[in-house]
């Protein structure tokens, strides 16, 4: 009985028209679950080719017979192959390696993540024999959420032992304090080498006291190095000089002071950054050097290409007024979009775009600009994008990171009334 | 004559550094940008602080084309009685190290003040002088000024240039090194005439060759690779979309049919998130 197929012709009929509207039914009931496969009449597994796949970006139909998951990757996929990374341990480290990375806002930068790939470099150039990578870091490590992730963090970027200070007496311009801990780490520890960042106002600024406190002649603005064996410590660097017009090749002192970009960061292993703490307590010396901290700066004096918050407006303002109190009141650098400055209401020099200012902002507020391609050129580096419009098709909608549809002069003028009572409400607390 | 006296008790000892400069197209020597700028400062501080003598202080050879680009530091004091009629020249062959020469010149003249360009347009370019100079002497040292504000009971404030344009205020005791670069104000033009009229007060010294340098291989600066994007991927597929694909916007938040009140406190959020309102 149950080795007679039964057929159903009018079912067959319904699953062979893919215009019948109970087609995706009764292909569902046909194929058990799995809509575009299904036993066929003769015993034969059919397929449906246009019930597969998904439709790409052009609006075609795309199918993935790579024999992964379709569309997308998912986000545990995404997760497995984070999870790929090697765990390396280096108990008995056959030297150290120092590195002082910047954490500028309290993370490791994209230039601490290749100094670290360059240190990692030098400490895995004799597999039998690793050393090991140590990070001094001063202040605030701003993870995810707190502890375990900011081990992971530092683990990931190649470190495996951290000397972390967190103290009142690094914050700030404290050049005479950080270096009274790198001396203590020389002298505990005696790094074979100590690699810094050559970033203005951080590495560059630490790294060149150090290296004459060591009494070594740091090599600076080193992007490139070579394992030679004929130099003293076996490798030979490629340091820009001369205002960037010269390479020069040398041998790799202790201390070198190197560039962005000098190697690639670490991504397929995951270090231990296991924490250090120093033996000896570091002398408080009174430092000559006060810092009276930062300086509210005016932010109309602030050249556009380098200010970190910026008001924009464009060709949907009709408040001028209203527009350049709001940036008053929020603390932002004013920048216009061509249509506004053609129009007379902005000075040229605070034209953002292809033919004004490429401006690095990290939040940008567009007030009434569409989004001309030559102003989102413009704006390209900038973080976060926030667009006040009345017009939800523009192209600014599709770039920026918060869209607010509505009137941009009521708009603002509540922006300004909550930044005013948030500011009222804390000087009264204070 | 009381308040004269006060005003020249004000004034300060500094000491400029000055080196021989590159134009980057031409390669022609010529006054040193941030050399330039840092003596910029130090007139500025002396039309505020009555009383400031400034004295110019280069290591070098004397030869023409190194005269000719030291003239046109000379050229930038133009008003009158200014001291800027001759700078000292400590006579050293090219290639020598300028370190010790320096060190012990500033260590007898003793200045209060010493500014510095932070880097070298030639040769090495490296910026340790100033920390170098720091060390041997003993100073504080201050980089990337700004500034330079009061200078009260040898106590000088300074504003030191922050990236993106912001300003940190601080105090160093004096004697003190400071060096500047991009963010000090833009030297002004040199006039050829008292640029002529300068004379240079030649100072012998005991020349010391720098065998480092000579050891290392100097060559035109090579194009930097550019770097690529790389993806360690284990599928084709993988790697063909990460280089087929366009970077496509994240597709952010969009608020419509909102009050101006809700919208301005999502807006409020997003800048109060990245720390930008001050």
């Amino acid at each position: 009985m149950s080795e007679i197929i039964r057929r159903d012709p009018r079912r067959e009929w319904i699953a062979r028209n893919r215009l019948h509207p109970d087609y995706a039914t009764v292909l569902a009931e046909m194929s058990g679950g799995a809509v575009s496969e299904w036993m066929g009449p003769n015993g034969v597994m059919r397929k449906d080719p246009r019930a597969i796949g998904f439709i790409g970006p052009n609006g075609v139909r795309r199918i993935d017979r790579s024999g992964l998951q379709q569309g997308g990757q998912s986000p545990a996929a995404a997760a497995a192959a984070r999870d790929s990374r090697r765990t390396v341990t280096i108990e008995q480290p056959a030297f150290l390696v120092a590195v002082v990375p910047d954490m500028t806002g309290g993370r490791l930068s994209g230039h601490d993540k290749d100094l670290l790939g360059l240190a990692r470099r030098v400490a895995d150039a004799d597999a039998d024999q690793p050393g090991a990578v140590v990070a001094i870091l001063f202040g605030e490590h701003k993870g995810e959420e707190g502890g375990e992730l900011k081990e992971q963090a530092l683990g990931e970027a190649g470190i495996d032992r951290v000397v972390h200070l967190e103290d009142e007496r690094y914050a700030g311009f404290a050049p005479e304090a950080r270096l009274a801990v790198l001396s203590a780490v020389e002298r505990e520890m005696a790094p074979r080498f100590w690699l810094l960042p050559d970033s203005p106002l951080g590495g560059a600024d630490l790294g060149r006291r150090l290296s004459l406190r060591l009494g070594e002649r740091a090599a600076t603005g080193v992007w490139q190095i070579e394992a030679d064996q004929d130099a003293p410590l076996g490798w030979q660097c490629t340091a820009r000089g001369g205002a960037g017009s010269l390479d020069i090749q040398r041998p790799l002192p202790r201390v070198a002071l190197a560039l962005a970009e000098c190697a690639e960061p670490v991504d397929e292993t995951r270090h231990a950054a296991e924490h250090l703490t120093l033996a000896a307590s570091i002398p408080t010396n009174l430092s000559r050097i006060e810092d009276l901290g930062q300086v509210a700066v005016d932010p109309a004096g602030v050249a556009l290409d380098e200010a970190e918050f910026i008001l924009s407006g464009g060709n949907g303002v009709k408040d001028w007024e209203a527009f350049h109190h709001a940036a008053k009141v929020l603390g932002a650098t004013e920048g216009a979009s061509r249509v506004a400055v053609d129009d007379g209401f902005m000075a040229r020099d605070r034209q953002v775009g292809a033919t004004g200012t490429w401006v690095t902002a990290r939040v940008y507020v567009a007030v009434g600009i569409s989004g001309a391609i030559q102003h989102l050129q413009g704006i390209q580096r900038c973080d976060k994008v926030v667009a006040i419009n009345l017009d939800p098709g523009c192209d600014i909608i599709k770039r920026a990171d918060l869209a607010v549809i509505g009137d941009s002069t009521q708009i603002l003028a509540a922006l300004v009334a909550m930044v005013e009572q948030q500011r009222g409400g804390q000087r009264d607390a204070a | 004559m009381q308040p004269d006296r006060q005003q020249q008790q004000q004034g300060i000892d500094v000491a400029v550094l000055v080196s021989i400069g590159r134009h980057p197209t031409t390669g022609r020597p010529r006054r040193a940008e941030q050399d330039a700028r840092g003596l910029e400062l130090a007139l500025a501080m002396e039309a505020e602080l009555p009383g400031t003598r400034i004295s110019m202080l280069h290591a070098g050879p004397q030869d023409d084309d190194s005269e000719a680009a030291l003239r046109g530091y000379l050229g930038m004091s133009t008003g009158a009685g200014m001291g800027l009629e001759s700078m000292t020249l400590l006579e050293q062959p090219e290639g020598s190290d300028a370190i010790p020469a320096l060190a012990a010149h500033l260590a007898n003249a003793a200045p209060q003040l010493v500014i510095t360009g932070a880097r070298a347009e030639r040769g090495e370019g490296s910026g340790l002088l100033p920390y170098a100079l720091a060390e041997r002497l003993g100073w504080p040292l201050v980089n990337g000024l700004a500034a330079v504000e009061s200078v009260e009971n040898g106590v000088v404030t300074l504003l030191q240039a922050l990236p993106r344009g912001q300003r940190r205020r601080l105090q160093v005791r004096l004697p003190a090194i400071i060096s500047v670069d991009e963010a000090a104000p833009a030297a002004r033009q040199s006039a050829f005439g008292p640029a002529r009229r300068a004379t240079f007060a030649i100072t012998p010294t005991t020349p010391k060759a720098d065998s480092e340098l000579a050891q290392w291989q100097l060559a035109p600066a090579r194009k930097r690779p550019k770097r690529l994007k790389i993806v360690k991927s284990a599928s084709a597929r993988d790697r063909f979309k990460a280089a087929a694909a366009k970077s496509e916007g994240k597709g952010g938040q969009v608020l419509t049919d909102v009050t101006a009140e809700q919208g301005a406190e999502a807006i409020y959020k997003l800048v109060k998130e990245e720390d930008v309102l001050r």
